[in-house]
């Protein structure tokens, strides 16, 4: 059995932070991730990102990762990081289990754990979309912007929120055609500036719009959508077919959350925050004492949230292990401060209201 | 119908320009956000206080024009691409804008290519000045060209499909 103060699970924008923030206070702590890499989401975001100076706000996602890297390699000696491990299982007496390069086994008992393991792309149903040329967006983008693979050579995009759009976006830059953007909903549920800037390279966005089914013999070839009424029911006589390769589903994230779940953390349905999250107080600890939880597995946001929830998380959760650092209060107050000011536009509002149903005093 | 289509209306844009006489003075920005976001890059990028978003980085942000100088610091900062600088000091015929553009082949100075509206269309030619793709702008050119003073309002992008 390992032993270690704080496990952090996920090392994607809010685990690389809840790890430097708790190295910071003086905790050892082991980084499990199940990617060969490091970053998560981070790794495949070529855009600059929005909010504030503190969050990194204006440099690219893809640089970020090198920026909380080289941030946690201070703390040499205090961090370990384990990449290609998955944590499989994690149980009432506190041990952990992972699987490490898919063929060992450990276990671990930490003091502490900071669960970080982010979000998974929601699915659409319409008939044939198993077709070989369907992929989410999430793969789109690894595909193009990791791996340098362009995806197809015409493309549909259902989804008009942030990861639609940006996709769409990241696909013209890689020479690829987008033929059209559709969404469900009657408005685009993106920034509008990632819309307009789509829209003036001419591609056209099309709301109150849906899949009514994907054609194909070995792959896509064709889609058909149609127009949906405002209970989303499909309009007979609306059809448009695109003749299209792929077709690159976004209709949002959800977190994941079994680890939680498994541990007996007390979960609630929230659909503001885009699924079942863990209940929680304002140290993001979970129901499960030195259960710790940041990013999008509390909720589905922007990363630059994940980022300070981790930073809010680690420091939580190392002080309370017994490494709290004389500037804890203040500290936790700027990231409580950073969250908030992150929250208070409209869209925040949504988010807050989701927020409001999990946090216990 | 702009949240439906992501294309802002003329008034919109409109709100969003300055006087005709700011244009003719020299080089200013026009920064074409419209809905509260959480961002503030481009008041952290000026330097000379001429963007105002203030203690809610949800605010939209306000431009003084009388302290603008057409730096174009701001426009490889903005992550939403929603800043341009025009200038209608050089002739009474033209203006000349300045664009962030981040698609490749990027244009060469004397290049004349398409001019696109709001919507991507293909509305007059335009010629290419100059391309500022130094390393301070991470990676976001910026483009300067000249067009005709009757689609100053209306041009928000080129393609790089070169017209003889």
């Amino acid at each position: 059995m390992r032993e270690a103060d704080l496990v952090v699970v996920g090392g994607g924008p809010a685990g690389l932070c809840a790890a430097i923030s708790a190295a910071s206070s003086g905790a050892n702590v082991l980084v499990i991730e199940r990617n060969k890499k490091l970053g998560g989401q981070l790794v495949k975001q070529t855009h600059m990102f929005f909010g504030s100076e503190k969050q990194y706000a204006s440099t690219r996602g893809i640089d970020i990762t090198d920026i909380l890297l080289n941030e946690l390699k201070k703390y040499n000696n205090q961090v370990e990081i384990m990449t290609d491990t998955t944590v499989v299982g994690m149980f009432e007496d506190g041990v952990i289990t992972a699987l490490h390069k898919e063929d060992k086994y450990f276990k671990i008992k930490p003091k502490a754990t900071v669960i970080a393991t982010g979000a998974f792309e929601k699915s659409l149903a319409f008939p044939n979309n198993d077709l070989p040329g369907i992929y989410g967006a999430g793969a789109v983008q690894t595909l193009m912007n990791v791996y340098g693979v362009k995806p197809g050579d015409k493309v549909l995009m259902v989804g008009a929120g942030n990861i639609g759009l940006i996709v769409s976006y990241q696909l013209m830059q890689a020479g690829v055609e987008v033929v059209a953007i559709l969404d469900a909903a009657s408005k685009i549920g993106g920034y509008l500036v990632h819309a307009s800037k789509i829209r003036r390279m001419g591609v056209p966005i099309l709301t109150s719009h849906t899949v009514k089914e994907a054609i194909g013999k070995d792959c896509v070839e064709k889609v058909i959508v149609c127009k949906v009424d405002d209970k989303f029911k499909q309009i007979e006589g609306s059809e448009i077919e695109f003749d299209v390769d792929v077709m690159c589903v976004s209709v949002g994230l959800t977190p994941l959350n079994e680890l939680l779940a498994m541990r007996g953390c007390e979960m609630k349905y929230i659909p503001q925050l885009s699924g079942s999250v863990p209940v929680r107080d304002e140290n993001y600890e979970t129901t499960v004492e030195n259960v710790f939880a940041a990013g999008d597995a509390t909720g589905v946001e922007e990363a630059s949230a994940a980022m300070v929830e981790g930073y809010l998380a680690g420091i939580c959760a190392s002080a309370k292990i017994g490494y709290k650092p004389d500037n804890f209060e203040e500290r936790k107050q700027d990231y409580v401060k950073q969250l908030s000011d992150l929250r208070s536009g409209p869209v925040g509002q949504h988010i807050l209201s989701g927020i409001e149903q999990i946090v216990v005093k | 119908m702009f949240e439906k289509t992501g294309i802002p209306s003329k008034e919109m844009v409109m709100e969003k320009f300055p006087t005709i006489d700011r244009i003719n003075q020299g080089p200013v920005v026009v920064v074409e956000c419209y809905k509260e976001i959480p961002c503030n890059p481009c008041q952290t990028a000026c330097k000379f206080d001429a963007i105002y978003i203030g203690e809610d980085i949800n605010s939209i942000p306000k431009v003084k024009n009388e302290n603008c100088s057409g730096c174009a610091i701001c426009l490889s900062k903005c992550p939403g691409l929603a800043i341009m600088v025009i200038d209608g000091s050089k002739s009474d015929e033209t203006v000349q804008i300045r664009i962030p553009y981040e698609l490749l082949p990027l244009p060469k100075e004397g290049d004349v290519v398409k001019g696109l509206s709001r919507e991507g269309e293909h509305i007059t030619n335009v010629k290419i000045l100059k391309v500022l793709n130094p390393k301070s702008f991470d990676r976001t050119p910026v483009i300067t060209f000249e067009v005709d003073r009757n689609y100053m309002y209306d041009i928000r992008n080129i393609k790089m499909e070169v017209q003889s």
